[in-house]
């Protein structure tokens, strides 16, 4: 059942990506030019998602277990260091440049777009080259 | 600044959606989502695997079930430069991994959750993504 409830939650996940248009690099790059042609929309996605999720995580976290799994597993790092910003700059100044972050990305590889699935693809190499040089930040 | 191509709504009601994911996610599976996290964690960790795997896979077909309820298609406008998109890619994996978090991870779990380290990689992902948007343009 939790197989089934990841399998959920990555298609609802990805349903509100393309409703909200967070899929589309140019709607994202409108959103980052404040100093040019601004488009707040995406602003309004973050909200929407918080407003949602924000009350009702302090409520379901303070229940024993999950529904379909035996415990919580979640971190609650809160180690504020160099790699934090540094690697939030570094995907800022990718992002400005692509328009796509991680979800958008590969919810768009279902349009078959050549040029997001080059984001894709090189994204997943950034992913094992962090992983092989163990750069991520520690725990 | 002007404000252009404003979509309040739809992008509003993505996000509700996109909260209501994360909330699923969290109450059944007991996990907090990450995009980032969960495709770097498909790739190169066998923890959870299988999960993270059917949520990607949840992300990919999200579009084709919208489009069965949906008369419009999605249409996206993405840069056709190859060598921007690896370059955007590359940055994207190896910043994510470094920070430990994306749009999601750090901008609605961890800000969800009121935590000082998703606030401060939030900001500085925003402000860079801004920059960077800025310095493109200007070139």
């Amino acid at each position: 059942m939790n197989k089934l409830a990841s399998l959920l939650s990555g298609i609802i996940f990805g349903i509100g990506l393309v409703i909200s248009e967070m899929i589309n690099p140019a709607k994202v790059l409108a959103f980052l030019d404040l100093f040019g042609n601004w488009d707040p929309s995406l602003a309004f996605v973050m909200m929407g998602a918080l407003v949602v999720s924000s009350p009702l995580f302090h409520i379901i976290k303070k229940k024993e277990k999950p529904l379909l799994v035996e415990k919580f597993n979640y971190s609650n790092n809160k180690t504020i260091n160099y790699q934090l910003i540094l690697g939030s700059a570094l995907f800022g100044a990718g992002w400005g440049l692509g328009g796509l972050c991680p979800g958008p990305a590969i919810t768009s590889v279902a349009l078959f777009n050549i040029y997001s699935i080059t984001f894709v693809v090189s994204m997943f190499v950034g992913f094992y080259i962090v992983k092989s040089f163990n750069l991520s930040s520690p725990r | 600044m002007n404000i252009i191509n404003f979509t309040p709504i739809p992008a509003f009601t993505g996000g509700l959606i996109i909260g209501l994911a994360v909330v699923v996610f969290f109450l059944l599976n007991g996990r907090l989502v990450g995009i980032s996290g969960i495709a770097s964690n498909a790739l190169t960790e066998k923890e959870n695997k299988f999960d993270n795997l059917l949520f990607l896979l949840g992300l990919i077909i999200a579009p084709f079930i919208y489009s069965l309820f949906s008369n419009g298609g999605i249409n996206i406008s993405i840069s056709n430069s190859y060598i921007l998109m690896i370059a955007a890619g590359l940055l994207v994996g190896i910043g994510t991994r470094i920070s430990g978090g994306c749009t999601s991870g750090h901008g609605i779990s961890g800000i969800g959750r009121f935590s000082l380290r998703s606030i401060i990689a939030t900001i500085t992902f925003m402000i860079v993504g801004i920059l960077t948007v800025y310095i493109k343009n200007l070139l």
